[in-house]
């Protein structure tokens, strides 16, 4: 056995460089949920990047998510699109969160279409967010998206089932919700930074 | 003034080659009557294989056991051209045509363009993309410039007094000179331009006419040349025809991007755009197929063009094989350059927003695209709708979901914890649609919050019609 020395002693003695990972910028994509900011690397959305969110079941807090960042861009001006949504967004609860629908495109695609057409908002550089319900996509399609969304310049948010929780992901973040016993967040993955280990309760979003 | 002359020594041959995906295959054009055909034109394999233009068809076959031979048509030639001087038309106000070349007048257009090597280039990358052979000079007169062509490619001239020195050392023979002196000249004894210039106008003129003195003067610039200004015409036909049937509409990609290609060009000429244009696809019998592609604004970006009808005729059913293509544009609106803010921050390969609609509608269908909008209609059914006109402003205070299910369905698994309600929708006695029903958020056993009804003062048997997601 070798000689015992403590981890304390080789720091101090500056014999031990202690590798940091750089320091991600600063997000200009806050959540809208603070708690949400707080436990991402960046602060906020990671920018230019995919996005996917894991869901147990349909309608259980989704949109709740992203709708205040939806609020914000639209207000903004800019533009967003929701490819192949499951359900019709219901206007009225959609304004009753700030969003302005004259900014949102609603994209009518069928299964075979919704990563193509995904890519293409992505990477036409005019669509600040860009949310996408895929039935089918792999890994090589999931990487093509994030790759869009890098040279549109846009956020991307791809919402899937839980069960595709297992395999692996090109996202940069990856966020799984659970709405038992009450709705909260699991940050599976995040790029720039060890995934907190808790979970991250959401208000409900009915009232 | 300063002329660039294109000459195009393949015009026929490339016109045909363009129809098809690049080939390697032998393939010649041949013209001719029946009991004497000859080679028109032959590619660069078949003339590897020792074939060339106006050999004896028997003498070719001879040669080589396998070729691919297309009829040359003069008429689709002077097409090619007529569309190449409209292309041209971008970089000149001045364009002529001569046999096999344009020549184009470009002092002024070195302003815009940048210096000649850069414009140069620019003309060839444009040639290039649209699949044909050139060869180019630059000199101070037309005439001039079309002789340099002839022997060296890539020449610039651009004083005229440099000009007398390039043309001295070039043969008789490729001078371009009316037919007859280019044979008589040389028996006397004179070989090149630059001994016939040094002769006495007097003798050549009492020798052989006017006309050799005439052209003399125009390619030196003593005498301006004669030459039909070309205009572009105001609308843009295009045809395509194959030896062979075309069966899948997958084959027909290649053609439609040399066709929505040559569209772009023609319109980048006359500083225009297209809104809408016409695709007829002809079949062995029967009338056409049509495919009419229009475009939200006026547009002529290539690849834009391309994807448009690409996305129209991708969703086509072709009963016939298609045995030539035809693009018609007649409606050809001035162009508006989307205008971009100095200050943009997004890529600068960005699809305008309208752009990437366009795209969308194209592959996915005319109502792939949707705004969602409110409407007075206190139903929930009735409560938004997709087409235009003026909305509601006002904002519910009630809660509202934010999915909503196409058609009520019923609410299965254990009961629902009630959140809230309930709230009473009775209304729509106007239009027959009336509907009495009271509004409940629960959360279901499962945790999802939902947007649910039953039949007033019922709880229970309840029917989800949104969800809080």
């Amino acid at each position: 056995m070798g000689q015992v020395v403590a981890l304390d002693s080789l720091l101090h003695a500056r014999q031990i460089w202690k590798g940091r990972a750089v320091p991600l910028p600063d997000s200009s994509q806050p959540t809208g949920w603070p708690a949400l900011d707080a436990a991402l690397p960046s602060g906020g959305w990671p920018e230019h990047a995919m996005t996917e969110i894991l869901l147990p079941i349909d309608g259980v807090g989704e949109l709740q998510l992203v709708l205040p960042t939806l609020a914000r861009l639209t207000r903004e001006a800019r533009s967003v699109m929701l490819i192949a949504p499951p359900y019709v967004p219901y206007v009225p609860g959609w304004e009753a969160r700030g969003v302005v629908m004259a900014h949102v495109d609603i994209v009518q695609a069928g299964e075979r279409d919704v990563l193509w057409a995904a890519e293409q908002c992505l990477r036409s550089g005019s669509c600040a967010a860009v949310l996408a319900w895929p039935l089918q996509a792999d890994d090589r399609a999931l990487r093509r998206l994030q790759v869009a969304a890098d040279t549109g310049k846009a956020l991307a948010f791809v919402f899937r089932d839980q069960r595709h929780a297992l395999q692996a992901s090109p996202a940069a973040l990856r966020l799984e919700l659970e709405s038992e016993p009450s709705l909260q967040v699991r940050i599976r993955k995040c790029r720039g930074g060890q995934p907190p280990a808790g979970m991250l309760p959401l208000a409900a979003g009915w009232s | 003034m300063l002329w660039a002359c294109v000459l195009l020594p393949q015009l026929a041959l490339d016109g045909v080659l363009r129809r098809q995906p690049p080939t390697e295959a032998p393939l010649v054009l041949v013209s001719g009557p029946a009991q004497a055909r000859v080679v028109h034109a032959a590619n660069r394999s078949a003339r590897a294989a020792g074939l060339y233009r106006g050999q004896r068809l028997t003498a070719a076959q001879a040669l080589l056991s396998q070729f691919a031979m297309v009829e040359h048509d003069p008429e689709d030639e002077a097409r090619w051209h007529h569309l190449l001087a409209a292309w041209a038309y971008r970089y000149s106000g001045e364009v002529g045509l001569l046999a096999h070349a344009l020549v184009l007048e470009v002092s002024r257009s070195l302003n815009l363009f940048g210096p000649w090597p850069r414009f140069e280039s620019l003309l060839r990358d444009d040639l290039k993309e649209l699949g044909f052979r050139h060869r180019i000079a630059l000199a101070p007169t037309p005439h001039a410039a079309y002789v340099l062509t002839g022997v060296h490619d890539g020449l610039a001239v651009m004083t005229p007094d440099t000009l007398r020195r390039a043309l001295s050392p070039i043969p008789i023979a490729r001078a371009r000179l009316p037919g007859d002196v280019t044979q008589a000249l040389p028996s006397m004894g004179i070989r090149t331009l630059g001994q016939l210039f040094a002769l006495p106008r007097a003798g050549l003129q009492r020798r052989f006419g006017g006309e050799l003195v005439a052209q003399l003067d125009r390619l030196a610039g003593d005498e301006p040349s004669p030459m039909e200004n070309y205009r572009p015409p105001d609308t843009f036909e295009q045809r395509m025809e194959w030896t062979h049937e075309i069966e899948h509409v997958e084959a027909l990609v290649f053609p439609l991007r040399r066709l929505t290609g040559d569209l772009s060009a023609y319109l980048a000429g006359r500083d225009g755009g297209v809104q809408r244009f016409e695709l007829e696809l002809e079949h062995r019998s029967g009338p056409p197929t049509r495919v009419t592609v229009g475009m939200l604004s006026a547009a002529r970006d290539a690849t834009l063009l391309f994807d448009c009808a690409r996305g129209r005729m991708e969703r086509l059913e072709l009963s016939q094989p298609v045995v030539a293509m035809r693009l018609m544009a007649r409606e050809l609106p001035p162009f508006v350059p989307a205008g971009r803010d100095l200050f943009d921050t997004r890529p600068t390969n960005a699809v305008p927003l309208e752009q990437l609609r366009e795209r969308l509608r194209a592959r996915l269908g005319e109502a792939s695209i949707q705004h969602l909008r409110r409407t007075v209609d206190p139903r929930p059914e009735f409560a938004q709708t997709t087409t235009a006109g003026v909305g509601a402003t006002s904002v519910a205070s009630l809660p509202r979901p934010s999915w909503l299910l196409e058609s009520p369905r019923p609410l299965r698994g254990p009961p629902p914890t009630i959140l809230a309600g309930p709230e009473r929708i009775e209304t729509g006695w106007w239009d027959g649609g009336d509907l009495r029903r009271d509004y409940y958020v629960v959360r279901t056993s499962q945790g999802q919050y939902a947007w649910v009804f039953c039949a007033p003062g019922e709880q229970g048997a309840w029917m989800l019609h949104g969800w809080f997601a």
